[in-house]
């Protein structure tokens, strides 16, 4: 027999679970809401915010900037958390932990921080509000979760089978492409996706760095800063839908590993 | 080497040299609106001696202290219920589930909040059919804490859930086979070994809280400013990059002392106080 006790704790979780998801419910529902300042009762059903947004030719300029960043983004980003991801599983080396902690520290750093002083350093060497301003702050904050995400998986690796293919006589090149990439290629895809999402989402850094090659969360901290707007809802279910088809493709990789092994 | 050489040339020349340049640029001068590299630390000198300055960072501060524990206090039942009461099945999906908010516009949750806050917004129509309120929420602390909350809740439930999931279970049988009622096992077992979770989550929300401008500034009204608008606002406000990188190092001075005591604190040993 389940308790009063279990019974009321239950309920609080699923409190909980409200509270976290009542911002992203809410702005689904009013993106097809007609008035202007959501309120219940609900105005009636329209699909005029949305027609709004795609009419709207700066809001495809800052879906171009951000879907070219964040492409840039992944690739760069998964190429350097693999060979850190790596080195961290092949070598021992004098200072390895000062190296770790420069791979896994960028997501401590306040967002504000980091864009400002990636905003002066760009400024300096003449490359703030560029159209790869964004991308490469962006690379930044992104390798860490795909350095990490692949470490898991080669932890997963038998460490033999790596020397064995050497033993056998392939080079160190060969073995890792026949041995280790197949291996970590769920992983790699798994980090392309997750990161494009993170950077295709962030909206500070690119705000500070970004100068007229606008993103799309930055269009949308502008349009945030004036009145009240449905647009934003309607672009909201928009991004929502990308990110998390991102992130679900990236879960979906993860997970192979579990029903494989 | 050559697998070294790719994290260590990025990560220095735009994450390393970047943050050691906002210490330089502290150091230079302002003059008829032109910045000019010096040595000189005069905006130093001028924002430490605001007041308007210790106030933002003593409201900064309270702030996120406030979330830290206030967020850890609400996350705990839900960590405790996730971890001890539901199957392990139940518990995955559930910490998957809560991982779906990071991947959400933070932007755009903001300002679902900020029309749900509103005076005549959701919630308040929800109280004035218990002939309650409207209640002013936006542009108050409130606002802020509502924000940080939202940012910060997911994240701290599922580090508890993990910490509280991973305790040996005989242990809990244990004590309550030695007579320990439930209050008291969750005080005196279960919290002393979940110790670290605990206060890992406590640090993530309160950098995470630290350093956020978006919550201050759209819920809380950014009146008064908290250290992180401070920096938006001098920064935005023509060529006063060198004082927001004064307020943008005390941040980081602070984040770091606070995550140094933190780990501090969780990896003291048993019995030595």
């Amino acid at each position: 027999m389940i308790s009063f006790k279990s019974i009321l704790l239950r309920c609080y979780v699923v409190l909980v679970f409200a509270v976290v998801f009542a911002p992203i419910i809410a702005s689904f529902v009013f993106s097809f809401n007609s008035d202007r300042f959501p309120t219940v009762p609900l105005g009636s059903f329209t699909t005029h915010w949305y027609q709004q947004v795609i009419s709207d030719s700066e809001f495809w300029e800052a879906f171009r900037n951000s879907a070219i960043t964040a492409i840039c983004t992944a690739i760069v980003a998964t190429i350097i958390g693999f060979s850190a991801a790596y080195t961290d599983y092949r070598y021992q080396f004098f200072g390895k932990s000062v190296y770790l902690a420069l791979g896994l520290l960028p997501p401590t750093i306040p967002l504000v921080i980091f864009g400002l002083a990636m905003l002066a350093w760009l400024s300096r060497l003449g490359m703030s509000g560029q159209s790869y301003s964004v991308f490469l702050a962006h690379v930044v904050m992104c390798t860490p979760f795909a350095m990490a995400i692949i470490r898991l998986r080669l932890s997963q690796m038998d460490e033999s089978l790596e020397a064995a293919a050497w033993n056998l006589g392939a080079s160190h090149w060969s073995a890792l492409r026949h041995v280790v990439l197949p291996f970590v290629r769920p992983a790699i895809i798994s980090a392309l996706c997750l990161t494009a999402a993170v950077s295709f989402d962030e909206f500070a850094v690119a705000w500070f760095v970004s100068g007229l090659n606008k993103t799309v969360p930055v269009v949308v901290l502008e349009i945030l800063q004036g009145q009240v707007d449905p647009r934003i809802n309607a672009i909201g279910t928009f991004v929502f839908l990308t990110s998390m088809t991102l992130v679900v493709i990236s879960q979906v990789f993860l997970l192979t590993r579990t029903t494989k092994s | 080497m050559l697998w070294r050489a790719p994290l260590l040339i990025w990560q220095i020349l735009f994450f390393v040299v970047p943050l050691f340049f906002l210490v330089y640029l502290s150091f230079w001068v302002v003059k008829n609106y032109r910045m000019t590299p010096a040595l000189d630390p005069v905006n130093w000198i001028k924002m430490l001696s605001r007041d308007y300055f210790w106030s933002a960072y003593g409201l900064t501060l309270t702030m996120a202290t406030v979330a830290a524990l206030l967020v850890s206090l609400l996350a705990f039942p839900a960590a405790y219920t996730l971890a001890f009461k539901v199957s392990a099945r139940v518990r995955q999906l559930a910490v998957f589930v809560l991982i779906i908010p990071f991947f959400t516009s933070y932007l755009v949750r903001i300002y679902a909040w900020q029309t749900l806050l509103a005076e005549n917004g959701v919630i308040n129509a929800f109280f004035s059919l218990l002939n309650l309120g409207p209640f002013t929420m936006l542009n108050t602390p409130i606002g802020t804490m509502v924000g940080y909350i939202a940012l910060t809740l997911p994240l701290v439930v599922i580090l508890q859930t993990i910490s509280l999931a991973n305790i040996d279970r005989s242990l809990v049988e244990a004590a309550h086979n030695l007579g320990c009622g439930k209050l008291r096992t969750i005080l005196t077992v279960i919290i002393p070994l979940a110790k670290n979770g605990i206060i890992i989550g406590m640090v993530f929300c309160f950098i995470l809280s630290f350093g956020d401008f978006v919550s201050p500034y759209y819920l809380g009204g950014s009146k008064p400013p908290t250290l992180s608008i401070l920096i938006i606002d001098t920064t935005k406000a023509g060529q006063q990059w060198p004082k927001a990188a004064v307020v943008a190092i005390t941040m980081i001075v602070t984040l770091f002392i606070v995550a140094i005591a933190a780990v501090a604190a969780a990896y003291k040993r048993p019995g030595t106080r």
